[in-house]
């Protein structure tokens, strides 16, 4: 498959017109950025469009997804599951049989490979969950390139397996101790980090967030998710999903998931953000469902903020989902209504990581989890005859020992 | 004429570059703001540069960071800055004030409400990091209607044609960030300083102001021979930091490095 094969149905709203030529998807989107970076940026964008165009690189990308990552990942048919829950057919996308475990190496490839060709010695990248900065360090072993991770010391603390494996690739993990110590400060650490070293380092972002062109080239690199899935699906049931579900931090998962879908309108497509200890708590990360417009990261997007601008500290069970905004693509999604962002809480999310260990043999990501527990409400009002597709887009041996804390387990 | 173009123009007349400090308001309590204010007025202060309090300054160093985090403790507002300006245009209406800060309280507030405030309060000028010219538009318009300048930055990544481009939207002066990296780094190259505001200065004949790492009365002087202001911003705020707990201590330090540069500047001059 190739990242500019043309999009497989149109509809009245061209959903694949976005981003435009500036990096807007509506009025979300954008290069809000420090001067320092405008041409870096620019230059990255030049870079990735004739990457797009170049037939040997596209060769390349496709050989490493397959032999290196081991994809197309499989669409799993989650029959006892479904059954016991009496509603639609589950099919979960096998992302956590990836390389390295979960979605984030299907980026970190494409972007790796165009670092090399930008002539970059240096990788940099922030994390949460561990699972981006994994992924980041895995390619960079690969091309014998410097790595630095930069990762909240909140997050370092609750993935410490992730930790140690980004240091055994090689990786330099540098623990952020400014602002609430999660994702988005790794974020702001690593943007200091690039405006510093900008002549040789390649900024990987690890999500559908950041200025143009990370937003569109993060979801080109992802929507292999989707594509494969639209084909699976047909192969094994004759037919199209009625609903898509995957979980939504900054949402690479889920708009690799939903893009290729979007033009299909009779796919019903759910994101589904992290709830913490509810959205009528202050406890969440779910801007989306509770928060509001504004400028973060370079890119204007929901944001979880106060009514003065600032950014307020954000609450998730999952580190990957414990982030205050999202990418801009969802925030137009959610303005035109093609997409419905809802969220599940942290206990709910618990109960789907058991649930499906226990019924399918299979450990979810927390992160993933929250799509599950969403996924396993709606299934329940539809009918056995439909069928939904959710991104299991990581595995949970990441997440253990947050397990066996809340079950007071030492191990 | 506005206060920027007329200090300007008073301090072209003179021979003399202006001396830029930086404080962050509301750092490390909102009761000292405008008293350090009045004090660096006094210590040789030509332009005063007042930071609006953000949660996540992705340009700044550690020093600037630890500022907005002390005056956020103090729940510091857009809104209780712009408070600010106007108690210190109760005593002083001449010297400019320019706001810099970060695009989202703003945003927060509206472009028009903000433009129509500051400019009620007495601002002059504003620098949004994160604001390039490419997303600037539309508050740019709401600013010129009220006669507030937005001050361009410029970088040494910046191309030849950005830099036309960015003059050609400029006014009050425009801000060049001396070097890659974040605020109070130490890697201050004067000789490719020289260099970009030569360049730039063939596109506009505004004001050039340089930024970032200039931090001793030394560099103060070097750079003020090659431009027409100096901004100093982590190394004041260290001093507030240092001292943080004796307002009187703060200025009294603050001053002593602003006179020091300012002595500096006008021997080299």
């Amino acid at each position: 498959m190739r990242l500019n094969e043309s999009i497989v149905s149109k509809t009245e709203t061209d959903y694949y017109a976005m981003p435009d030529e500036r990096g807007h998807f509506g009025i979300y989107g954008g290069k809000f950025v420090a001067e320092t970076l405008m041409e870096p940026i620019e230059e990255l964008r030049r870079a990735y469009e004739e990457m797009k165009q170049d037939k040997e690189f596209q060769a390349e990308f496709d050989r490493d997804l397959a032999y290196y990552v081991g994809r197309p990942s499989p669409l799993y048919h989650a029959e006892r599951w479904s059954k016991e829950l009496g509603g639609a057919q589950i099919y979960l996308k096998r992302e956590d049989l990836n390389h390295t475990g979960a979605h984030k190496v299907n980026n970190t490839i494409g972007q790796a490979l165009l670092a090399r060709r930008m002539g970059k010695t240096r990788i940099i990248a922030e994390t949460g969950a561990g699972q981006h900065g994994v992924a980041s360090a895995t390619v960079a072993a690969r091309f014998g390139m410097e790595c630095v991770v930069y990762m909240g010391e909140e997050d370092v603390k609750r993935q410490a397996p992730n930790v140690y494996r980004m240091k055994l690739l090689g990786a330099k993990v540098v623990p952020v101790t400014s602002g609430s110590r999660t994702l988005k400060d790794a974020l702001n650490e690593a943007m200091r980090d690039w405006v510093t070293n900008v002549d040789n380092t390649f900024y990987i972002i690890g999500t559908v967030a950041g200025p143009h062109p990370y937003p569109a080239m993060v979801r080109d690199f992802q929507t292999i998710i989707g594509r494969e899935a639209r084909e699976q699906i047909q192969v094994q049931t004759g037919r199209l999903p009625d609903a898509l579900v995957a979980c939504v931090g900054g949402g690479s998962n889920a708009i690799g998931l939903f893009h290729p879908f979007l033009g299909d309108e009779s796919v019903e497509i759910f994101g589904v953000e992290g709830g913490g200890d509810g959205v009528d708590t202050p406890n969440h990360a779910a801007p989306l469902c509770a928060g509001s417009p504004g400028v973060l990261h370079g890119n204007r997007t929901y944001l979880m903020e106060d009514h003065n601008g600032q950014i307020t500290e954000t609450h998730c069970i999952s580190a990957g989902l414990d982030y205050p905004g999202v990418g801009p693509e969802h925030a137009w999604l959610k303005d035109i209504g093609r997409a419905s962002y809802v969220s599940v809480t942290d206990d709910e999310a618990l109960a789907a990581f058991h649930k499906l260990t226990r019924t399918e043999g299979i450990i979810p990501a927390l992160e993933s989890s929250h799509a599950l527990a969403y996924g396993e409400k709606l299934a329940k009002t539809m009918s056995p005859e439909q069928q939904i597709i959710i991104n299991l887009s990581g595995r949970g041996d990441k997440d253990i020992n947050t397990i066996a804390d809340i079950e007071g387990i030492k191990l | 004429m506005s206060r920027l173009k007329s200090r300007f123009a008073r301090l072209k007349a003179d021979n003399k570059q202006a001396l830029i400090p930086f404080v962050t308001a509301g750092d490390p309590h909102p009761s000292i703001t405008v008293g350090l204010l009045h004090d660096m007025v006094k210590a040789g202060a030509s332009v005063l540069e007042l930071g609006i309090p953000f949660s996540d300054p992705m340009a700044e160093g550690p020093v600037i960071q630890a500022a907005c985090e002390r005056a956020l403790e103090h729940n510091v507002s857009l809104k209780d800055v712009l408070g600010m300006v106007s108690e210190f245009r109760q005593q002083d209406n001449d010297t400019p004030i320019v706001l810099m800060g970060y695009a989202n309280p703003v945003e927060v507030m509206g472009y028009k409400t903000f433009a129509e405030a500051a400019a009620k309060a007495g601002v002059d000028g504003l620098i949004i990091v994160d604001l390039p010219p490419e997303e600037g538009e539309d508050l740019v318009a709401e600013l010129r209607a009220n006669n507030i300048d937005m001050i361009f930055l410029l970088a040494p990544t910046s191309t030849e044609e950005r830099i036309e481009k960015i003059c050609q939207m400029a006014s009050g002066f425009v801000y060049y960030v001396s070097l890659k990296g974040v605020t109070g780094a130490a890697n201050l190259d004067v000789q490719s300083v020289q260099d970009k505001v030569q360049q730039i200065r063939q596109h506009t004949d505004i004001p050039v102001g340089v930024g970032f790492g200039i931090g001793t009365a030394e560099k103060a002087a070097s750079v003020s021979a090659v431009a027409d202001a100096v901004v100093v911003g982590s190394a004041i705020v260290k001093r507030v930091a240092e001292n943080a707990n004796d307002g009187e201590r703060i200025s009294a330090e603050v001053c002593a490095l602003l006179s020091s540069m300012r002595q500096a500047m006008d021997i080299e001059s």
